[in-house]
């Protein structure tokens, strides 16, 4: 990797290499413009850099720890690390990028936050923004996701914010993106649009990117500091990819440290039982980006699944995509099983619920220690579990009495 | 010559263009519609290709398509069904759809399928500018494919004319920064920016399209624009009424007389 990365990735039509870009219709186009434009004159500046700081500080709590797992590397090897994203306020990584989102809505004048969100987490993290600057929230959500991850509606209406139930389609994830982009479409003027991921039109990929990029500034300096050395794997679970572009950004050059991306291949690798976007995937458009894309032979957006809800994406970010095709990270899988698995291995051998998506992140750890005994492993634990707990002893119980 | 540029020399008003999408509302209804469309004097039609995702339509439009996915419509499919589309209707034609979809078909197989058929022109909404230019324009102009971009009212001055230099047939021009879908008539600042573009006195024609929905948004739109383009209304009129010829010819007849 050059030294220029930031500044090369992505170029300044939002491609990172044949990746990214803006895919859309005349009238988004424009406002997307209108968010660069915005973007690059006020993130840059003193006052935008030194309030944010200040949030992250005070109100998030961070910078978050890097915690030895002292049982779990006992027990399976290696030197397994977690960067503690589940500590960062409000139980993920999200709220990085929602803060970022909100500040700037803040300097543009804007009143409203607008977004999607599938499982819930994102909505709860902007709507949690949203409260703090004061400004309103409307998250488009479909209504099946409404019925089955009712906790998180519930959060995000005490947080103040507006649900609005969508019915189109599957109601589900994908019909709340259309949903909540012409939300914004019909009131440019007042509101942002943010979006959950390093997904979407530019400017997105890179926006998130850059508000995410703390988790690996941080978490590189610490592992440096405790170690005197540098980890040599880094690993991240990716549906759309925040928390790993977070964590990976600030590993990109060095070469001695070895990447992966974690996917989730759900039930199987069958159609439809995952959504192991790079693993199957080949490159097509979404949501009005280029990335490997589950599609069938017509173009469609295939149907994905995975017990994590956050990881349940057909498509993946624009600069994964790259970091690919660059054979910089690698991207491997994990079924669903083996992250209930290391879900119950955390939270039992170093008291630690993570959240499913990160217990596929985990879970590959594991595995990675088991075959590199030798080795230092640092793992983003994205988010914290206790949105889980219910769905995961219902659905698969607890160790000792398995349903 | 190409049949949209053919239209628009000896039309320079009124013209008179429709949107419906393949597979709505019946599996095999495409080539039917197209020719009760002509017979009942329009000038022009898109034909849509539907997508699960339409970035661009709105509720009417998004709800065709899904009932077209459902029916198993397919590019294939569509170009299948116009084989011989030629022997029966002779006004312009164009598919319009979603880059994904002709993307993953390859577009050289589709810009050169069509040209076989007898379609004269493509309109995809979420294809930029710059990508056309660099990866597609050589594939389009080498079979004869007219491409057709939008312009809104969010569009700068400096836009239109990048647009006005890439068009051959005409320009579309979006009546109101949303989605598809019809409107009660034109206010004062939708007819203000109808004036602006047509104070630019572009080289290529330009199509309103966009919430024209009966004869008052018609002659609207015709006042500034080369014609109308109706999509959402005779979408929603084939949903309920049927796309008998019957049906059509009531639907236009509210439109032109």
């Amino acid at each position: 990797m050059s030294e220029n990365y930031f500044k090369k990735y992505p170029n300044e039509n939002g491609y990172f290499e044949e990746y990214g870009g803006a895919f859309l219709p005349p009238v988004l186009e424009t406002e997307m413009k209108n968010i660069t434009q915005a973007y690059f004159s006020i993130s840059k500046s003193h006052n935008f850099i030194s309030e944010l700081r200040s949030i992250r500080k005070h109100y998030q709590g961070r910078p978050t720890p890097v915690y030895f797992c002292n049982r779990l590397s006992d027990k399976y090897g290696g030197r397994i690390y977690m960067k503690r994203e589940d500590l960062n306020h409000s139980g993920a990584h999200k709220l990085n990028h929602c803060m970022g989102e909100a500040l700037l809505a803040k300097h543009l004048g804007k009143k409203k936050l607008i977004a999607e969100t599938g499982a819930g987490q994102h909505g709860v993290a902007l709507a949690t923004a949203a409260a703090y600057f004061g400004l309103e929230c409307e998250i488009h959500m479909g209504e099946v996701d409404i019925v089955k991850e009712h906790p998180n509606v519930v959060r995000m209406e005490i947080l103040g914010a507006k649900v609005v139930p969508v019915s189109e389609g599957l109601k589900t994830l994908k019909e709340a993106v259309d949903s909540a982009f012409n939300a914004y479409v019909a009131d440019p003027v007042t509101s942002l649009y943010c979006i959950g991921s390093v997904v979407g039109p530019h400017p997105f990929p890179m926006m998130v990117r850059d508000f995410q990029r703390v988790v690996g500034i941080e978490a590189r300096e610490q592992f440096y500091e405790m170690t005197g050395e540098l980890p040599d794997k880094v690993v991240a679970c990716v549906g759309g990819g925040s928390n790993a572009m977070g964590l990976f950004s600030a590993f990109l050059e060095d070469d001695e440290c070895e990447i992966y991306g974690v996917e989730p291949s759900g039930r199987s690798l069958e159609p439809g039982e995952h959504a192991a976007t790079m693993t199957l995937g080949k490159p097509g458009v979404i949501h009005g980006f280029k990335c490997y894309l589950l599609q069938d032979e017509k173009g469609e957006p295939a149907p994905v699944y995975s017990v994590a809800s956050g990881l349940d994406y057909p498509g993946v970010g624009p600069e994964h995509s790259m970091l690919k095709d660059l054979k910089k990270v690698k991207y491997d899988t994990i079924t669903d099983k083996e992250a209930i698995d290391a879900f119950y291995e955390l939270s039992r051998l170093e008291g630690i619920i993570p959240a499913l998506e990160s217990a596929h992140a985990v879970a590959y750890a594991l595995k990675l220690a088991q075959k590199y005994p030798q080795k230092s492993i640092l793992v983003n634990l994205s988010g914290r579990g206790d949105k889980d707990i219910d769905f995961v002893v219902d659905e698969y119980g607890l160790p000792e009495n398995p349903k | 010559m190409n049949r949209i540029t053919e239209l628009f020399n000896k039309k320079k008003r009124n013209v008179l263009s429709f949107y419906f999408t393949a597979g709505h509302p019946e599996p095999d209804s495409t080539l039917s519609i197209l020719k009760s469309l002509e017979k009942n004097g329009a000038d022009m039609v898109e034909i849509g290709m539907p997508f699960s995702d339409p970035l661009a339509d709105g509720p009417v439009i998004q709800q065709s398509s899904q009932i077209a996915l459902k029916n198993g419509m397919t590019i294939k499919k569509l170009l299948a069904a116009l084989e011989s589309v030629r022997e029966e209707v002779t006004i312009p034609l164009l598919c319009m759809g979603y880059f994904n979809t002709v993307l993953q078909f390859g577009m050289e197989n589709f810009c050169k399928t069509i040209s076989q058929i007898g379609i004269d022109g493509v309109i995809l909404p979420d294809l930029p500018l710059e990508v056309y230019s660099e990866k597609y324009q050589a594939i389009f102009e080498r079979y004869g494919i007219i491409p057709v971009f939008l312009i809104t009212p969010g569009t700068s001055d400096e836009r239109i004319r990048q647009t006005e230099k890439y068009s051959k047939g005409f320009i579309y021009m979006v009546s109101s920064a949303s989605v598809t879908g019809a409107k009660k008539g034109f206010g004062n600042e939708q007819l203000a920016y109808f004036k602006r573009i047509k104070e630019m006195n572009l080289s290529v024609p330009v199509m309103a399209g966009f919430g024209i929905s009966d004869k008052f948004t018609f002659n609207q739109v015709s006042d500034y624009a080369a014609g109308g383009i109706i999509g959402s209304a005779f979408v929603s009129h084939l949903q309920k009424e049927g796309a008998s010829e019957n049906s059509i010819g009531e639907f236009i007849k509210r439109i032109v007389k």
